[in-house]
């Protein structure tokens, strides 16, 4: 059976690195200067859940490309699903987007005598497709990074963020900080600098980070406590306390990010041309406006603007990382360690859904075959709508939808949503292997005095085993894959550390070999001792 | 004979398959030891019968005795009357119906051990007996899929017989085998009839029912012709 297949995710930044990010220091770190400020290693950054309609944005762009046909275009790219303010379908208009991301485009593009055309893109995808050519610049809340800089052109910063520590109210004297949270459990998005801020954190004061795919669950799962706090940057913050009225933010920075535009590494000139137009914006008062109109404006940007400004031969920070940290085969060895855990998350986590799912599966099929008419009608509801919806449906219903009235562990929600799921599945099978054994011999079983527990245990069960056996090994090799979709509800799988790793070192070349190298190592050992099995039962 | 000396009594048996009589009004009386051929053509009632009997298909009216457990018209027998009456009742299937992913061997030990509790061993060396007497104890590791059809009756008859039944029945036994195993099959059940069993053979091979049995009944539409 096949399943859900990933989603695209709502919202969510890159990651920078830990180690090579000299580290904004929590607390005391009234923010940094760009000069001053150790870059925060790479990657990428977005955000925001905002159901937009990409059809809309679709036919914007469709739009926009029948308007500016005879003019050059400045193909620009963004994820309309991280929502305001930074790109998101026009609530008054869904085939056009806004966002101040959107106001940038087109100040760039009036620079630069061209005319805007938006492209939707996957946030994890903007910088592998601004490197192949999709379009010509990036522009979507990413974060400076290192990495970045090393396998992009990247443009100046134009806006600079605080990452701040959200809790609730009545907690808000006792977690100030990060080091009073020891022990405690705090949410942010994954592969964002908040992220590795909190993993430097994590063994600096022994708190526990929750990686999220979209930053509107880290506040409502704070609000419902199965969070302590959340660490983001301000515009979310913000919009987290706002949505929430029992959260606050606690006033001291954590730490300092920049937005950024990111280019094809041989698009030098174009870059040069962006920063020169960004550059007179921040002088001539422009991007402050643009900020002012989406209510994102403080003190940090003049600041910003006057040292980028003033540094006419770079234009932006430069990153301190050592160049060493970059190598693929450096990152690799240190990442092991983690996908090892990974894996071992993703096998454990597949072995006993598939244990809950074969029970799940043989008691569904056990009413379905020998129970009364109105549970075989229940159980035929039950697996039609198991089958019917989206995996990634059920777990977001277990986890988030019944939040309210019970708080599962992610894991264990996990477990269930793949166990319930998958039983569906088996139940089928198992159904169908049942009836598959022929009647004479439940004739023959009931004329010798079996009775019907000893006919299934004895007679019909083992042999419907035997059909079940490819299908069942079928569908566990599909779990273990399908496992990876619980990195929406925060588990950190092999997946989901591979999308780490990757961002990280800005390719998945390495760590896609890597990461299916580990799940064929879980997986053909299935496939071979079901063959085996297979052969030794074939004679029979 | 007296109804008292007869394994298997039949008084006005119907059997119904849906709105459908597929028997109406057999009686039947078989006495120990005896052999008796129920012949027709295909559809004239005589495997009906036999289900009936062993308590596969419901009885519609009339009733049956077997050794001395009634069975009365009504849903199929269940708990402590099942029990006595597979202790009474052995059944041949036209397909044998073995189970496919055993040996033959636990084919014939499988309802010794889990519904006579029997061990293990006690069980094996029975059923291996059976197997010897019945000619086959060189295909006791076989599985049915390794078996010829004449091999797997066998075992089929050595499983029926493996509880120790007094009444055993027969649905087409000669389907699948050829002239000379007939021969060989018409030996055995007299064999088994001189040991005491009592057997009743639902078939609609003339010359297999003429060279077996004591006494031929002859099935039309469901009813008892000669």
């Amino acid at each position: 059976m096949s399943h859900a297949v990933r989603p695209k995710s709502i919202s969510r930044r890159v990651r920078l690195k830990p180690d090579t990010t000299p580290r904004l220091t929590p607390d005391t770190t009234p923010r940094l200067t760009p000069d001053t400020t150790t870059r925060l290693k790479p990657d990428t950054t977005c955000r925001r859940p905002r159901i937009v309609s990409i059809l809309c944005v679709s036919v914007a762009a469709l739009v926009t490309i029948s308007v500016s046909a005879q003019t050059p275009e400045l193909r620009w790219g963004g994820d309309a699903e991280g929502g305001a303010p930074f790109v998101e379908a026009d609530p008054n208009d869904p085939a056009r987007v806004v966002g101040f991301e959107v106001d940038i485009a087109q100040l760039l593009a009036e620079g630069l005598g061209r005319t805007p055309r938006f492209i939707q893109t996957g946030f994890t995808t903007i910088d592998a497709s601004v490197a192949r050519g999709d379009f010509d610049i990036g522009l979507s809340g990413i974060e400076d990074s290192y990495a970045r800089r090393t396998r992009l052109a990247v443009t100046v910063p134009y806006y600079r963020f605080q990452e701040i520590l959200t809790v609730r109210a009545a907690d808000a004297a006792r977690f100030r900080t990060l080091a009073d949270l020891r022990g405690r459990r705090v949410a942010t998005l994954a592969a964002t600098l908040a992220f590795d801020l909190l993993t430097a954190a994590e063994k600096e004061h022994g708190l526990l980070v929750v990686p999220y795919e979209d930053d509107v669950h880290p506040y409502t799962d704070l609000t419902v406590g199965r969070v302590d706090a959340v660490l983001l940057d301000e515009v979310l913050a913000e919009r987290g306390v706002r949505r929430h009225p029992g959260l606050t933010n606690q006033p001291t920075s954590v730490g300092v990010g920049y937005y950024v535009g990111i280019l094809a590494p041989e698009n030098v000139a174009l870059r040069n041309q962006i920063d020169a137009i960004l550059k007179q914006a921040m002088r001539d008062g422009r991007l402050e406006t643009i900020f002012r109109r989406w209510k994102m404006w403080n003190d940090d940007q003049p600041n910003l603007y006057g040292r980028v400004t003033a540094d006419e031969s770079s234009g932006a920070p430069q990153p301190q990382s050592a160049a060493s940290d970059l190598s693929v085969w450096a990152a690799t060895r240190r990442y092991l360690p983690s996908l090892l855990t990974a894996t071992v998350i993703t096998l454990v986590l597949s072995v006993l859904s598939m244990a809950l799912a074969i029970i799940v599966g043989v008691l569904i099929a056990s009413g379905r075959v020998y129970g009364p008419a109105p549970l075989k009608t229940l159980l035929t509801g039950w697996v039609e709508l198991i089958r019917g919806t989206p995996l990634l449906l059920q777990l977001f219903v277990i986890y988030y939808g019944l939040a309210t009235v019970v708080q599962l562990p992610a894991f264990l929600a996990a477990l269930i949503g793949l166990g319930l799921n998958y039983g569906a599945y088996e139940s089928e099978i198992y159904r169908s292997a049942l009836e598959s054994v022929p009647p004479g011999q439940l004739d023959a079983a009931r004329t010798l005095g079996f009775s019907d527990r000893q006919t299934l245990m004895l007679i019909r069960g083992p042999q419907a085993l035997r059909l079940a056996l490819a299908p069942m090994t079928n569908d566990f090799v599909a779990l273990l894959k399908d496992s990876s979709l619980v990195s929406l509800i925060t588990v950190v799988e092999l997946t989901k550390q591979t999308t780490i790793f990757a961002s990280n070192i800005g390719s998945w070349f390495v760590p896609g070999v890597v990461c299916a190298a580990l799940y064929l190592a879980l997986s053909l050992p299935v496939s071979h001792l079901a063959r085996r099995l297979e052969k030794r039962w074939r004679r029979t | 004979m007296a109804p008292d000396l007869n394994v298997l009594a039949v008084r006005d048996l119907e059997v119904r398959r849906g709105v459908r009589h597929v028997v109406r009004g057999v009686s039947l009386d078989v006495g120990r030891g005896e052999i008796v051929a129920v012949m027709g053509a295909s559809g004239a009632g005589k495997t009906s019968v036999l289900r009936a009997v062993a308590g596969l298909d419901p009885i519609a009216a009339g009733s049956v005795a077997i050794d001395g457990l009634q069975l009365a018209a009504g849903p199929l027998p269940r708990g402590e009357t099942l029990r006595q009456l597979h202790r009474r009742v052995g059944m041949v299937f036209q397909f044998h119906h073995l189970f496919e992913h055993l040996t033959a061997l636990h084919n014939v030990w499988l309802a010794l051990v889990h519904v006579q509790r029997h061990s293990q061993a006690e069980a094996e060396r029975k059923a291996r007996e059976l197997l010897d007497h019945l000619g086959v104890g060189a295909r006791a590791e076989a599985t049915p899929r390794e078996l010829s059809g004449g091999e797997a009756q066998r075992v089929a008859i050595a499983r029926a017989l493996a509880v120790g039944p007094p009444l055993l029945l027969m649905d087409e036994p000669t389907a699948s085998l050829d002239p000379a195993r007939r021969g060989e099959l018409a030996a055995t059940l007299r064999q088994l009839a001189s040991e005491g069993r009592t057997i009743v053979v639902a078939t609609h091979d003339e010359e297999f029912a003429r060279s077996c049995a004591h006494r031929v009944l002859i099935m039309e539409e469901g009813r008892v012709a000669r």
